[in-house]
């Protein structure tokens, strides 16, 4: 996946700020353009709108009229939630699922992040034979679907593997241990990761490294106290993606999460199943879920639009 | 809490241990001869995440070939060549499932384009263009399970709720085949408007399930969109202007040209997302009613019906339906980058 052409250098910055001094003539066209975006923007609020409105309505309210009568004849609650959240009175005891999911997400994370940063050094400012074929191949892995490779790896950490009789894997049974998670987030998300910091770092002025040579620094010298530290808008805007992403992430988490590992939307899923009488309490449910990616991205994202961007820049 | 804690704990001491040892084989390389020497620190660096890659995709995608090739049963294993795949083709459900999935990619990538060009080129420079774009971005943080479930709220009928969609009908006073009792379940009604698609094609429902993919990917879209749409240099909007051009052909014969690369980028991501539409469905149908994609009959051909040899076909399907559209990518990148050298 290439080129994004490269952007004037400020545009990354201005795709989320107010522009100064570029306005479309407002022609007839430019009204109607910006009704249809208007519309559009509403469209795409009101379900998430109608979500948080119908978790603070109380059981009795929501399933006799829809959330919209809150304008009319306003009743509101919170007790919807402690119910989810807690395990009092056959509640979902979600916070357990909270945990197990920051349990996943920030190990898997890092992992991810800092063996990608070292492949990423590598193929960006070591000079070793075969290394576009090599990073070809491993970009080429972005392709491979979740469901094509996740099975195999699953056995992999249950019963090990072995040609024919002779076992090349040990059977660790990790069952139901969390590394699995980790390794398979890793694992899944080595190619993207790769690609995305490789891009960056092949950016990177040249002069700096070679001056950085010249005093005599080794590679490990030059990953750690050169392209690390300039590297930090990448690696910041990788590890909001890759948080937000991993704790979103539904399949893994369902498939490796086994009995006491299992993250919270793996949990969410099961609870939208099974709610017969109570879906007023899936509302409180599903908004847990939401909250903390919301709250990650929306107070970090002008790294990770100026990492976005600037990962993506034509190399 | 304290479970939390043990977690970090033991991933700040493994990766410590890890880059010890790294650090400890650096060291060592460092007394080798040059050619060897770089050749050793180079297989350090990429030497943690080449395993991941490979252990952990390349690896298991062989044996899911492999396992698309044997039968089901675990004990006695056969191969069987191409008959899961006859079967997936000849069997009405599965090839519905399969058509599923191909609407899915067509209709969601081109409206995810198509919208997403519309926002990000109207919004450019009007007031409170920065609250447009992030209000139809914060569907792409939330989970596509949330997302499935959100609209499975508003695609609610009797006797769950009175969902947002059946009193907009209701509202709107449509006849009752659309929805105008009220009373329409949305997300099983494979007809609409007393028209009811042959089994073999996708439903209204899949239609349905396809918005809400268009409604959680779309905002990103926007985001790369309007950076890109930013970034056309202003000389050639000028220049064009000068000529006499409309705002309107100005974005059509100067800027989209432009952007090309971006977009197929962007249509590429998208379709390879729609291809993976597992989340979605698992959480507002459960794939039932003729709703289910490739992604989603996989997880339940698996883990439900536990035949694993036709599960491993569809995960094949999956791969190769996929890879058409990754050599499209790379064709159109390398041709739009001949036509902007030009």
């Amino acid at each position: 996946m290439t080129a994004v052409l490269e952007p004037k250098s400020d545009a990354p910055a201005k795709a989320f700020q107010e522009p100064v001094g570029r306005s479309v003539a407002a022609s007839l066209t430019g009204r109607t353009g910006r009704i249809l975006v208007w519309v559009l923007v509403v469209f795409w609020t009101i379900p998430t709108f109608g979500l948080f409105v119908s978790s603070i309505r109380p059981e009795l309210e929501v399933k006799s009229n829809g959330w919209w009568n809150v304008f009319i004849d306003p009743a509101f609650t919170f007790s919807n939630y402690p119910a989810v959240w807690g395990s009092a009175d056959g509640g979902d005891n979600l916070s357990q699922y909270f945990l197990n999911t920051l349990r996943i997400t920030i190990p898997s994370v890092i992992i991810s992040v800092g063996l990608a940063a070292l492949a990423a050094y590598a193929f960006a400012w070591i000079e070793f034979k075969g290394r576009d074929w090599l990073y070809t191949a491993v970009i080429s892995m972005l392709i491979v679907p979740l469901q094509t490779a996740i099975i195999p790896l699953l056995q992999l950490f249950t019963g090990g593997a072995h040609i024919g009789s002779i076992p090349i894997f040990p059977d660790l049974n990790l069952s139901n241990n969390i590394i699995t998670i980790w390794i398979a987030h890793t694992c899944f998300g080595m190619p993207f990761c790769i690609f995305l910091l490789k891009n960056f770092m092949s950016a990177l002025p040249k002069e700096v490294m070679e001056a950085a040579r010249i005093d005599g620094a080794g590679h490990l010298t030059l990953f750690r106290k050169v392209v690390l530290p300039l590297s930090v808008p990448a690696l910041a805007s990788l590890a909001i993606f890759q948080f937000v992403y991993i704790f979103n992430d539904l399949l893994i988490g369902k498939v490796f999460g086994g009995t006491k590992n299992t993250p919270l939307i793996a949990r969410l899923v099961d609870v939208a199943g099974s709610r017969g009488q109570s879906w007023h309490l899936l509302t409180a449910a599903a908004v847990i879920s939401m909250v903390l990616p919301m709250a990650v991205f929306f107070s970090l994202q002008r790294y990770f639009v100026r990492g976005l961007l600037a990962g993506a820049v034509k190399g | 809490m304290g479970s939390l804690l043990s977690s970090l704990l033991t991933i700040v001491v493994g990766l410590g241990a890890l880059g010890l040892v790294l650090t400890v084989l650096y060291g060592l390389t460092l007394k080798l001869p040059g050619a060897w020497r770089n050749r050793t620190q180079t297989w350090l660096f990429l030497g943690p995440a080449l395993i991941a890659v490979f252990v952990g995709l390349f690896v298991p995608a062989v044996k899911t070939i492999w396992s698309s090739l044997l039968n089901d049963s675990p004990r006695n294993k056969k191969f069987i060549g191409l008959d899961n795949f006859q079967e997936i083709f000849s069997d009405e459900d599965a090839r519905l499932v399969v058509l599923n999935s191909l609407t899915w990619v067509i209709v969601g990538t081109v409206a995810v384009v198509v919208f997403a060009l519309a926002v990000a080129r109207f919004s450019d420079g009007m007031k409170g263009e920065r609250v447009a774009k992030s209000s139809m971005f914060i569907p792409t943080c939330i989970s596509l399970a949330g997302a499935g479930i959100i609209w499975r709220f508003v695609y609610a009928g009797p006797p769950i709720e009175v969902g947002l969609l059946n009193s907009i009908t209701e509202a709107l006073g449509l006849p009752a085949s659309m929805g105008g009792n009220g009373d329409q379940l949305w997300l099983t009604e494979r007809g609409f408007g007393g028209i009811s698609p042959p089994d073999a094609l996708p439903g209204f429902n899949t239609f349905l399930l396809i918005i809400i993919f268009i409604w959680a990917q779309a905002g990103i879209a926007v985001v790369i969109f309007s950076a890109a749409i930013k970034g056309v240099p202003e000389s050639l909007i000028e220049a064009a202007k000068v000529d006499g051009a409309t705002n309107r052909q100005v974005f059509y014969k100067v800027t989209l040209p432009y952007i090309r690369a971006t977009i197929i980028t962007v249509a590429t991501l998208t379709v390879i997302a729609g291809f993976k539409a597992f989340d979605i469905v698992a959480s507002s149908t459960g794939g039932r009613a003729g709703t289910s994609t490739i992604a989603n009959e996989w997880y339940v051909t698996f883990f439900l019906q536990n035949r694993d040899g036709y599960s491993s076909a569809f995960a094949v399907v999956l791969f190769v339906l996929v890879i058409p559209f990754v050599v499209i990518n790379r064709r159109a990148q390398r041709r739009a980058e001949e036509l902007m050298a030009a």
